[in-house]
């Protein structure tokens, strides 16, 4: 009986012993369901870089656990189905994912890339990092979708411009047509009092034109005595 | 003969006059101060040896440029009449000069007011964010980006594609485009806006269009100066390269350059100097019109090549850090291990121990030199390069619409001279009807150019204003201003020339306009008139054509011009000129009828002549 429970006890012990080992052996570079990663702190975040080290590590494990979660929508994925390798200075690693059910089943790259590209955004806010300073080799980002506003903005502009050209050519013509129109009444005011004048002067039958001759003198009233 | 007290049109209508001085001095900068300012000069400065290239600009400018202007503005000043009256009353023979100055102005007003139109389409654009430049659009199936803008540029991309639209060759001459079209109108409605009322509200114009160019290249030369890589720029620039004075070359685009930034043999400046009163000082004018117009040239040419050494540098860190990317990703250095400062070092170890690896990297060669090199000139700089600038300035749409007003605006100033040229000797010859007021008139011509240059807004429209650019505003302004000084110095007469000069000055000119206007211009003009057709002649006609399908895109296609295309070159460049002999024939052909017509009276008709009172002798 004791020997069959050392027997046993030994044999939980080697397996709990080569699981990792068996587990590291899944996770190798160039690994046929792995994919590489590679950070670049220093580039994006300049002065307030922060240091690589076990806790970012178990940080970046965690997100993708939580990246697994989210895309298959259950909540048996943990830490330790991400298994990380052959980390470099330049900071980049190698990480499969294996399956919580059987620990050696792969999740297949394809399931791992979907699952990347719908928590990417939120795996990047994670590390402060960006779509080209996070980089997974081998799954593009998705190209942000451009800003397509209803009316394009140089329409409006142009609207505005011309709109304002166009009341100032109307303003501009309709003042000098005012302008000109009160010249010609001015003009004509003078002509019809001209005529007025002519007329009152035929009717009282002694011409009131002309210019009253100073030389001509009617004095010869008083001088006669 | 031109009468002594001649101030009215014969309609009894006086003559517009200007408000102030400073009005027609404004116009008269505006005029002269224009596109090729900014984007022509500084070229030139640079290929040309920098600040040695100061000094044959500077000797056409005093021997060439100065006195032309001094004629232009003195003969408009004392005839008080535009281009076509003026040579009209110097020398009925000479009539065909006026003919020839109103034509060249009105195709040159059709091509000028496109480029203002780019410029309005570009300043429209200004008011986004992102600058519609600075990335690539999305192809169809948002997959990746256009790929005409991966292979070229997207500054490129937005100029030709989504600009211009251009067609692959002359021959395809695609549809009109109609965002140009509403460019077109607007440049259009603007600048009838300002002719609305003739010179009363060009001069209103001119406060803003002349004056905020300065202000915004003051802006610019200070911010320049702050950015990193400018010193070089402005090194680059003005360093002197004296061997390049013995080029010939170099001496013909300098006195090219000062004859056609002046913008004399327009009829412009005629007509804008015949609205002044005739006791006028113009000599003073003329020099500080000449001396403002180079020196804008050469202030403009600082804050432009400050930013072009930016440009330059920040090329050179780009080219550099994608070197650094490949060489930190393949050997996985730690990240920013390998800087701009010491990329030499690392490339030099990395290289001595994995030679192979290095070499399989295809490592670009990054030169600041290369770089600063790509210069250009024209409609290149300004949408290509400068644009490409002002992306890298933090708070790009502030400069990108600075700098476009300050384009629009001096494209402006100088229209109005142009269109000043085709307007006034259309009052002067009296084809303008009496009925119809100046208002209507200006809107039709408006209207008319409006209509012709929408051949510039078809998709081969930028390869047909090159050529209206290289064979319009080339050699028939040479011909004219050369008949111009001839016609002033030897058939009016230097002496009677001097005395209208002393009338309205108050001095007679001295010995050096007299020597300039007998001989020194007159000849310079012919030199540069024989060097340039030389020149031009020797260049086998051809254009860069910009064809996506073209095995070395992104560079361009170089073409030849099809016969019908090299058959409108040559009539563009003769058809204004034409006019000259044209109608010197046509008076000779009159005068000659004339003297050999019997009935003498009917020839030259004596108002006073009453042909009902015979003389009956009574013998």
């Amino acid at each position: 009986m004791r020997c069959l429970r050392m027997l046993v006890r030994i044999l939980v012990l080697l397996y709990l012993a080569g699981a990792p080992a068996l587990a590291q052996t899944l996770c190798q570079p160039n690994a046929s369901n792995g994919y590489r990663v590679r950070i670049s702190i220093k580039t994006a975040l300049g002065n307030q870089a922060y240091e690589w080290n076990e806790n970012e590590m178990f940080l970046f494990r965690a997100t993708m656990a939580f990246a697994m979660r989210r895309y298959y929508k259950t909540e048996t994925y943990n830490v330790d189905n991400i298994i990380v390798c052959n980390q470099t200075r330049r900071v980049s690693f190698w990480f499969v994912v294996i399956s919580p059910e059987n620990p050696t089943m792969l999740i297949p790259k394809a399931d791992v890339e979907k699952a990347v590209s719908m928590s990417r955004h939120r795996i990047n806010n994670a590390f402060l990092l960006t779509d080209r300073t996070l980089e997974f080799l081998g799954i593009y980002p998705t190209l942000a979708e451009p800003v397509n506003p209803d009316t394009p903005p140089w329409l409006i502009v142009f609207g505005v411009v011309i709109g304002a050209v166009f009341a100032g050519i109307i303003a501009l013509l309709v003042s000098s047509l005012l302008q000109k129109r009160r010249k010609e009444k001015g003009m004509m005011e003078d002509g019809q009092d001209e005529e007025d004048r002519q007329m009152k002067g035929v009717e009282n039958g002694i011409n009131l034109d002309g210019i009253y001759n100073r030389g001509f003198t009617d004095d010869d009233r008083f001088t006669k005595l | 003969m031109p009468e002594e007290g001649m101030e009215d049109n014969k309609e009894g209508e006086e003559r517009p006059k200007w408000n102030n001085k400073a009005e027609y001095l404004l116009t008269c900068i505006g005029f002269a101060v224009g596109l090729g300012n900014v984007w022509r000069f500084p070229y030139l400065c640079q290929i040309y040896g920098g600040g040695a290239f100061l000094i044959p600009y500077l000797i056409a400018l005093v021997f060439q440029g100065l006195p032309l202007l001094y004629l232009e503005l003195a003969i408009g000043q004392r005839l008080r009449m535009g281009s076509i009256g003026v040579w009209n009353s110097i020398s009925p023979y000479l009539g065909g000069v006026g003919v020839a100055s109103m034509l060249v102005s009105f195709c040159v007003s059709l091509f000028y007011n496109t480029i203002v139109a780019w410029v309005l389409w570009y300043l429209f654009n200004s008011f986004q964010e992102p600058l519609p430049w600075s990335q690539c659009p999305l192809n169809h199936n948002n997959t990746g980006y256009v790929e005409e803008c991966v292979e070229s540029t997207p500054v490129n991309y937005f100029w030709y594609r989504q600009t211009l639209n251009i067609t692959p060759n002359m021959e395809t001459s695609g549809s009109l485009q109609w965002w140009l079209v509403v460019s077109l109108a607007t440049a259009w409605s603007i600048v009838y806006i300002c002719f609305v009322r003739g010179i009363k509200t060009i001069g209103k114009a001119v406060y803003f269009t002349a004056t905020f160019p300065y202000l915004v290249l003051t802006i610019f030369l200070v911010r320049a100066l702050t950015l990193p890589g400018s010193s070089e720029g402005l090194i680059y620039l003005f360093t002197p390269d004296w061997e390049i004075l013995k080029n010939p070359q170099v001496w013909l685009d300098a006195a090219t350059q000062i004859f056609f930034s002046l913008s004399v043999a327009f009829g412009g400046l005629i007509s804008f100097s015949s609205y002044n009163s005739q006791k006028n000082n113009c000599e003073k004018d003329a020099v500080l019109v000449g001396v403002i117009n180079s020196a804008t040239s050469i202030y403009a040419s600082i804050p432009i090549f400050a930013i072009l050494g930016f440009k330059a540098h920040t090329n050179y860190v780009t080219c550099l850090n994608g070197n650094i990317l490949a060489l930190t990703n393949e050997f996985d250095i730690s990240d920013m291990n390998i800087t701009v400062e010491n990329y030499e070092q690392w490339f030099d170890s990395l290289n001595g121990t994995h030679p192979s690896r290095v070499s399989d990297l295809k490592l670009k060669t990054c030169d600041l030199q290369t770089f600063l090199d790509q210069s250009a000139s024209g409609t290149g700089l300004a949408f290509i390069v400068f644009t490409e600038a002002v992306i890298s300035m933090p708070g790009s749409q502030v400069w990108a619409v600075l700098f476009f007003i300050m384009l629009f605006s001096l494209g402006l100033s100088s229209m109005f001279g142009n269109l000043e040229g085709i307007l006034t000797p259309l009052h002067d010859l009296k084809l303008v009807p009496k009925w119809m007021p100046n208002e209507l008139f200006t809107a039709i011509i408006c209207l008319l150019l409006f209509l012709m240059a929408l051949i510039f807004c078809l998709g081969s429209g930028n390869y047909w204003l090159e050529i209206f650019n290289s064979y319009v505003g080339s050699v028939p302004f040479l011909i004219i201003a050369f008949f111009e000084i001839i016609a002033v110095a030897y058939i009016y007469g230097i002496g009677r020339f001097s005395d209208d000069l002393e009338f309205m000055t108050g001095h007679r000119p001295n010995i050096f306009w007299k020597v300039c206007w007998l001989v020194i211009s007159p000849l310079m003009l012919f030199v540069v008139l024989v060097a340039y057709v030389a020149v031009q002649a020797q260049t086998p006609p051809t254009y860069a054509a910009w064809n996506p399908d073209y095995v070395n895109f992104p560079n361009t296609e170089v073409l030849p011009y099809p016969d019908w295309v090299f058959a409108i070159c040559v009539l563009l460049s003769s058809v204004p000129v034409i006019s000259i002999p044209l109608v010197a024939i046509y008076r000779l052909i009159c005068c000659m009828s004339g003297r050999h017509s019997k009935d003498s009276l009917h020839n030259n008709p004596n108002p006073y002549a009453n042909e009902d009172y015979v003389v009956e002798l009574l013998l």
